[in-house]
């Protein structure tokens, strides 16, 4: 891609990282994604936790502030129910297996060097990149 | 308890506002970044990059707290060692993450956009998410969010 305007991402960038810092100052917690949406809706040992319902309402909210008033999202992704069923079936197992996702093992746990998630990062980022590589041969335009 | 929900629901409003931001809502983004052997887009290195400056600032300053603001202990799992869930866990993902391009945090952001394909893919998270709490899940303790 020729796009060299790196600020958005940046920008964006700090903001989730600003998220997940002070999510760990306030409340002493991982900023994890898959587990905070795991608790929301109760499918976690402790139940449905306030915090997981709260952060969560805070993503719908930000996202849709943020889409109204500072850049309008063009989403394009596959419209094939079969992929988006199996790939949401395998995320939700797979980040909860693992115990995390983007969020929790990579912006957070890397940030902290934990071991665990340096390895689950790298071999989500691995795994992830050679799923797209082989889409991309095996179903050329698809996907 | 009140206190902690709201700073819960500030940081999240923080994060979706990111994932709108930095496009990382967009599964194209994604699936573009993770094209390395073809046309690659390095946005998201940026994301990451920017995203790991603040938080690892966090981090430094919170060995050097006894508790966080509103709780009386931090809540952080120790570093223990890599097992075989953690790894099969990573691979699920990876590949569930490269077929459609959304990981668990814009799948939840993409609901505000109203699109079909985003709500049908958040059902089917949970729907995950549910099978390994009703499965591998069921024996083993939940030690990432108590």
């Amino acid at each position: 891609m020729t796009d060299t305007n790196f600020l958005w991402p940046l920008s964006g960038g700090l903001l989730i990282g600003l998220a997940a810092g002070l999510y760990l100052l306030l409340n002493g917690r991982i900023a994890g994604i898959s587990g905070l949406t795991a608790s929301a809706v109760g499918l976690t040992h402790a139940g449905v936790s306030g915090l997981g319902v709260g952060f969560l309402g805070g993503i719908l909210g930000g996202a849709a502030l943020a889409s109204a008033l500072i850049r309008q999202p063009e989403l394009s992704m596959t419209s094939s129910p079969l992929l988006l069923i199996a790939g949401g079936l395998i995320v939700g197992f797979g980040t909860r297996l693992g115990s995390g996702c983007t969020s929790g093992h990579g912006v957070c746990g890397m940030a902290r060097l934990s071991p665990r998630s340096l390895i689950a990062t790298a071999t989500f980022m691995a795994v992830a990149a050679l799923t797209v590589f082989v889409m991309r041969t095996v179903f050329v335009g698809g996907a | 308890m009140f206190a902690r929900i709201v700073a819960a629901m500030a940081c999240g409003l923080l994060f979706g506002a990111g994932l709108v931001v930095s496009d990382m809502i967009n599964p194209a983004r994604v699936l573009a970044f993770l094209d390395i052997a073809g046309n690659w887009d390095p946005s998201l290195a940026f994301v990451m990059g920017g995203a790991l400056i603040p938080s690892s600032i966090a981090y430094l300053i919170r060995n050097k707290r006894q508790a966080p603001v509103l709780d009386t202990s931090f809540h952080v799992p120790a570093n223990g060692k890599p097992d075989r869930r953690l790894i099969g866990g990573a691979v699920l993902f990876g590949l569930g993450w490269g077929v459609v391009g959304l990981c668990p945090g814009p799948a939840i952001a993409a609901l505000t956009t109203g699109r079909w394909e985003a709500a049908l893919f958040a059902v089917a998270m949970l729907a995950g998410m549910g099978a390994y709490r009703f499965t591998l899940g069921r024996p083993m303790p939940d030690y990432s969010f108590k």
